[in-house]
This record gives C-alpha cells, structure tokens and sequence, in this order.
C-alpha cells in the first residue's frame, strides 16, 4: 500500500491538515533488511516500531508510547519479576521459534513461582542485514504467544549491532507476576519423603532444534515442547492447595540439572526411577545416536513439581486432565542425603548418580 | 528403541546376575579389566556392579582414547590453532583435555583459537574445502575404531589435491597397550594388580577382528572375552570369564558375534595400512613411552602430515603432581585412591585426562557411582528402620 501522507496513530481522518507531512514509504517488509538506521532511535526507528511491533503486539500500555509502561497496581499478593535471554541457533527450529520461546521462557519463569503472569517487556537485539520478513515472523509468532498466553508485551526496545557482531535476532525478555496470598513454592521447600512429578516427555527440545544445526541436520517428526505453563501450574495449585512445594521448569542442562539445583537448595537427596521417566522413542534413538543423555537436554514445555505424598495423586490427575499435562508421571521421591545426591534406579536394575550436567552439551539451545 | 533395548533388559541382567553368582567360587576373588572407555561407561551408567557378587571385581583400563592422550600431543594442537592460525578440528571430549599453561583445546577457543568440535573426519574435510585459505588440521585420536575414516580422508584429500588440509596423527593401538599392562611390574612381578582376565575391546575388534588377542591368553595366560558395548553385553561377557577361570581355560573368546570376526573387517585393515605406518614409540598419558603402540602417516601422505607441514616437535610435559591418573590408567589405583579425585578434579575442572571424558575412570566413577562411596538414607528406609 502507497500513501502519501503517515497514518496519524490515533486513526482520526487527516482531511483538513494545513500542511503535508513528509512523505514515508512504508517498510518493505518483503525486501527489506535491518539496517544501522532502525537502532538509531530517530524516524527509521519509529517507523519499524510501530509499523512491525506495536503493528503486532498492540495493547493499550503500550498504545501509550511513552519511555515506560505505566501498569496498575495489582491487589493482593506478591510480585515476581523474571527475566530471560534467548539465543537460539536456528531461529526457527521445529514445533517454534525464537519469538515464541521468548514468551514462553519468561511466562514459564514467572508461573514457577506459582505466579500468575500479567506482563512482559521485550528486548531486541537485532544484527544489521536480518531480513525484515524473518523478523515480522519472529514478532507475529511473540504476539500469538503473547496473546493465547493473556500476557501482553507492554514495553519493549530494539537495538542494532553491526553485522558479524550478532547472530540475527536476540530477544530478552522481563515478566512480571502475582503469587497470590498462601502461596509459598521455592526451591528451599522439598523435603524427604516428598514426591517427584514429571509434566510429559524430556529432551523434545533439544532435539528439534539439534536436528535443524546444519553441522547435523537429521530429519525427525519431533517438535520442540515450547509452551506456555501457568494455566498448567493453576490447575496444579487448585487441586491440592498448599501442597505443591517446588515448582520448576527444566530448561538449559534438562531435568538432571534441575533436580541437582533443587536438592542443592533444599539440603536433600532424591531417588529417580528410570522406568517412569517419559522420554519418546525419536529423542531416544536421537540421543543414542549423538551419544547425548535425554535427562540433560533442554525442555521448554515442561515442568517438574516436588509435591506432599499425600497429595501427591491429586495433583497428578490435575496435571494429567491439561492438555500440557497429559503425560505426566511420578518419577521419584526426596532423601534424606547430606551430600545432595540425586541418584537414579536404573532400568537395568542397578543404580548411579544423576549428576549436574558439566561443559556445555548443547550449546545457545533457547 | 528397537535393537538397542534388547541389550538393555533388566530382567535379563538380574537372571545373568544370579548365573555369575552361583558360578563363583566364594573362596575366591574374580578380578577382570574392561580394557574399554566403552565398558567403563556401560558399567558405571547402568549400575552393573551391583548386579556382580561381591567377589567379582572390575579393574578399569586404558581404553579411553582421549585419557590416554598426553599433554605434548594437546600442546601440539593448540599451537598450531593460536600460533599458527589453523582452523585445528577434533572430537568433542578431546577439547576439554587439560593441557600446558593451564589450558586446554576449549580454553585456547577462547583465547581466539579456531577450534571447532566434529562429529566425524569427513566434517573435517568439509571445513578444509570450505575454507581454501585457511590451514585445516584434523587432530585425529582414538584406537583402531576411528583410525580407517582418518585413512579415507588422508585418501580422498590426496585425490582431491586438497592443499591446505593436513592430520595430526595421534592414533593409538590396543594391543600393544594391553602386553604393556601386562608386562609392567605391577601385574608381573608384584601382583599388585590381580588381572584374572579381559574384557576385550567391542568397536576396535571389528576392525582388527579377535586373532591379535591369541598372543595374550596364550603367551600370559589370561582368558579374553570380547564384548559389546552394551550391558548386558558386559556382564555376559563377566559369566564367560568366570567360567574360563573356573575351568582354568584361557582363551579368547567372542561374546560380540554380532560384530566381530576372527579377521576382522580386511578392506578397513588394507586402507590404515597403505596411509599409515608404526611409530617406533608414542608417549601415552599414563603409560609413558611405549614401543610400536601408534601409528604415523606414510612418506606418500606426507604433504597431508602436520608434523611435517608444521616442523612440529614433540616435547613432552610431565602431569600434575597430585594426579594419579598415570596409575589409574595401569589399573593399579582407583579413582577414590588418588588425593585430588571429587576436590581439585572434577568434570568441570578436570586436572587429570581420567576425568574429562565420561569413559574415564575417574569421570565415570564420580558422575555415575561416588554414591558408593557414601551410604545414602532414603526416605522408606528411615521408616524401616524406626521401629
């Protein structure tokens, strides 16, 4: 579309303006690359901005177009504030996206501690010469994830870097959230005798985007699990309150790190059983073939919960009546371990440490 | 996974269990060495131990090819990524491997080194035609499992007339490791290694196939059982063991039918063969020199050789002085003997070369097995044991 006269924001009919204002052609989203210019804060800037960004994420806080969002005070309760960078080589990989995941990292960050999401800011770093058309891909695949999440991206910036100096997009992005009142999950609270629930399959992550680096390259049916968790972890809350003690989502370094992180923070040990952990037979034979560890590839649609025994069914059924929880499972219990160990009953029937991932297995995974 | 979780089965390996345990004579200990990193991972990743009467030990060896690898041969590849600006590639665990100056392959990376980690030589190769104006060495390690893929890349950059890609040679032979164990003092004279027998290697026999392991059993008495890399491929292999020594057989026998042959595979054996030649001696980590124990490029690849690309010479550098690996890697001590084990060393740090690939000694033990070490309390057996 050609016009020659700017669209004023507010949409109000320009008929009777004295003067015309500067004509600017509108971006050439098909054709068009960053350039130096759109990070330089004056009217390429401006123009990128409303027409790609705001264009996608529109919502009435950022509608305000000031320096910051200006957002109410919620009620009751307390703030959680999260924040998460994504790096992710390729950008889009199967089953998602660099956009996507940058809402759905930072929304899972906030819900894990048993948070009710409200908010996000966006940051972009953008590497002079990425193509307009990925970027408007990236951005459409944010606002989708932004909106079926009910979280809207309320601020934002953008920055260019040289071209060598990034890797097409980087997006950082901050969430703010409320835990309401009673509420009390962190990973100081796991203790002996508490049970381990898995949400669904580990390592589907990894592998996709493993499977897109063209140093391998492999065809495979799986698709990254990237998803937004808070609806999943209030179903959670809602069927056994107070009994769900540590939340968390088992992101870089898989679910073996996670667990280590927990019982490090919580003084305790835990016993895995190998039998219950849902891994799908593709990542698997994926895994095998690359001489990689499921239990320590990147999950971005996941969650694991150490819950009270007694509970502890009651939240599994929760987890598996949502379509994020189907597959849920109880993979293990908390010990009594001074030295933290988490150790895993193998299928085979023996038994060994499940430790922290050490060096870098996969590395710029989200 | 199909063809994978065979080997796998619990139940199986709690029925060969029970076999091993009824088979040993209780006044007696079985010690064996799984001469492979393959087997110490299997091992220690699945739990195999406790599934072994407590008179069956296992002796780790030094068959992990990056453990084995010394300082000067890392030192090597180093100078020539940040002196002589080549783009230097080589296999994953290799980057981590402790070097000189505190160093190491991924350290000098990022110290502006071109170091970049392969899945197999040919991605190598790939780098080199990539790349026209840059120097590509492949730092090439391992046993005979990967030396023939080196041999077809030296192959193909000759018929290619690829000049600007060159292999630096660190391949290693198993049997001239294993009549070097044998023949040290500590197995010979002082029996401070009770070695009953092997567990031989999986991969590197299908190349050079079982016939190399006769000498052993019947030069040093030792049986030789020849395994796969999977569990239950390993504690088969135990029961065959325990019953040669039983019978006070010692032979070599294939337990890895699926795979290996007495020849072995003869096209692999003729291709190392016209690219490379036996060093007169290579220094090992571990086992220090040892004669005719690795290979070198032949004088027509020679243009294809970085030692003689480069001028390079080897000088050797002596480990860390608290690190055990050299005796880890003999089988005379274990990870937990060695003072710095689980402090100064671990995975993320790795002082000695046992500890940097997960099919090390050390590395094995401590991410798969140090709860051995440490009684762990769980949760039912507290209420077990409170009345």
């Amino acid at each position: 579309m050609r016009t020659d006269i700017d669209q004023p924001a507010s949409g109000e009919a320009p008929a009777h303006r004295p003067v015309k204002k500067n004509y600017t052609r509108p971006l050439d989203i098909k054709h068009g690359r960053i350039d130096m210019g759109h990070g330089a804060g004056g009217k390429a800037a401006a123009q990128l901005i409303d027409e790609l960004f705001v264009a996608a994420f529109d919502n009435p806080y950022l509608r305000q177009g000031d320096d910051g969002a200006v957002l109410p005070l919620p009620g009751q309760g307390r703030l959680v504030v999260a924040t998460d960078a994504h790096v992710v080589s390729p950008l889009f990989f199967p089953g998602g996206d660099v956009g996507c995941l940058s809402v759905h990292g930072t929304v899972n960050d906030v819900a894990m501690s048993g948070a009710t999401p409200l908010w996000l800011s966006a940051s972009f770093i953008l590497e002079e010469g990425f193509p307009l058309i990925e970027l408007q891909r990236i951005v459409r695949s944010m606002a989708k994830a932004a909106q079926e999440a009910g979280v809207p991206i309320v601020t934002g910036d953008t920055k260019v870097v040289e071209k060598g100096k990034g890797d097409g997009v980087f997006i950082s992005t901050t969430g703010i959230g409320v835990v309401p009142p009673g509420v009390e999950i962190s990973g100081r609270n796991a203790r002996a005798g508490d049970v381990l629930l898995l949400s669904g399959t580990v390592g589907d992550h990894g592998v996709a985007v493993l499977s897109q680096r063209e140093s391998l390259a492999f065809e495979t049916t799986i698709e990254s699990d990237t998803a937004a968790l808070h609806t999943l972890v209030a179903a959670m809350l809602a069927a056994a309150p107070g009994a769900v003690r540590v939340l968390r989502d088992p992101t870089r370094g898989g679910l073996a790190t996670t667990l280590n992180e927990i019982a490090r923070q919580s003084g305790v040990g835990m016993l895995l059983q190998e039998a219950a952990i849902p891994v799908r037979p593709q990542v698997d034979a994926a895994c095998e073939l690359l001489g990689l560890d499921p239990l320590y590839v990147a999950n971005e649609g996941k969650l694991v919960a150490v819950c009270a025994p007694e509970a502890a069914e009651a939240v599994l059924a929760a987890m598996r009546a949502h379509p994020l929880g189907a597959e849920a499972a109880r993979i293990g219990e908390v010990t009594t371990d001074p030295h933290h160990f988490v150790q895993m009953a193998t299928r085979f029937g023996g038994r060994r440490v499940v430790d922290w991932l050490s060096g870098e297995q996969l590395p710029r995974i989200c | 996974m199909k063809y994978i979780d065979e080997f796998r089965d619990g139940e199986l390996a709690k029925q060969i269990g029970a076999r091993i345990a009824a088979e040993v004579h209780p006044d007696r200990s079985y010690s064996f060495m799984e001469f492979c990193g393959g087997h110490t991972h299997a091992i220690s990743r699945y739990g195999v131990m406790e599934l072994l009467p407590a008179n069956v030990k296992m002796v780790h060896g030094p068959g992990c090819p990056v453990c084995v690898l010394p300082i000067g041969r890392i030192d090597q590849a180093i100078g020539l990524a940040l002196a002589q600006g080549a783009i230097v590639c080589t296999y994953g665990d290799t980057m981590r491997v402790p070097a000189s100056e505190s160093l190491s392959l991924i350290r000098a990376k990022a110290r502006g080194g071109d170091i970049r980690m392969v899945y197999s030589a040919a991605d190598a190769l790939a780098l080199a035609r990539q790349n026209p104006q840059r120097e590509v060495v492949f730092f090439a390690i391992g046993f005979e499992t990967t030396t023939p893929p080196t041999a077809l890349t030296l192959q193909l950059a000759k018929r290619e007339g690829l000049g600007n890609f060159s292999v630096l040679c660190c391949h290693v032979l198993t049997p001239s490791a294993i009549t070097h164990i044998l023949e040290s003092p500590e197995v010979r004279e002082f029996g401070t290694v009770p070695i009953d027998g092997f567990v031989g290697p999986a991969h590197v026999s299908i190349v050079i196939g079982s016939g190399p392991y006769e000498h052993f059993a019947e030069e040093y008495r030792k049986p030789v059982v020849i395994a796969g890399f999977e569990p239950l491929d390993v504690m088969q292999a135990i029961l065959m063991l325990v019953r040669q020594v039983n019978e006070g057989r010692a032979h070599v026998e294939n337990q890895f039918t699926r795979a290996v042959t007495t020849e072995g595979n003869l096209k692999a054996q003729a291709l190392v063969s016209e690219v490379f030649e036996l060093r007169p001696s290579f220094e090992w980590r571990g086992l220090g020199e040892v004669p005719y124990s690795a290979l070198k490029i032949r004088e027509a690849y020679a243009d294809f050789d970085a030692e003689r690309r480069f001028s390079l010479t080897y000088r050797p550098v002596a480990d860390n002085k608290a690190c055990e690996c050299g005796a880890i890697l003999r089988g005379v001590k274990k990870p937990t003997d060695c003072k710095i084990f689980g402090t100064v060393c671990t995975p993320e740090n790795p002082v000695g070369s046992c500890m940097v690939s997960s099919e090390g000694a050390c590395a094995a033990h401590y991410s798969y097995g140090r709860f051995h070490d440490i009684p762990v309390v769980t949760a039912t057996a507290i209420e077990e044991a409170t009345p």
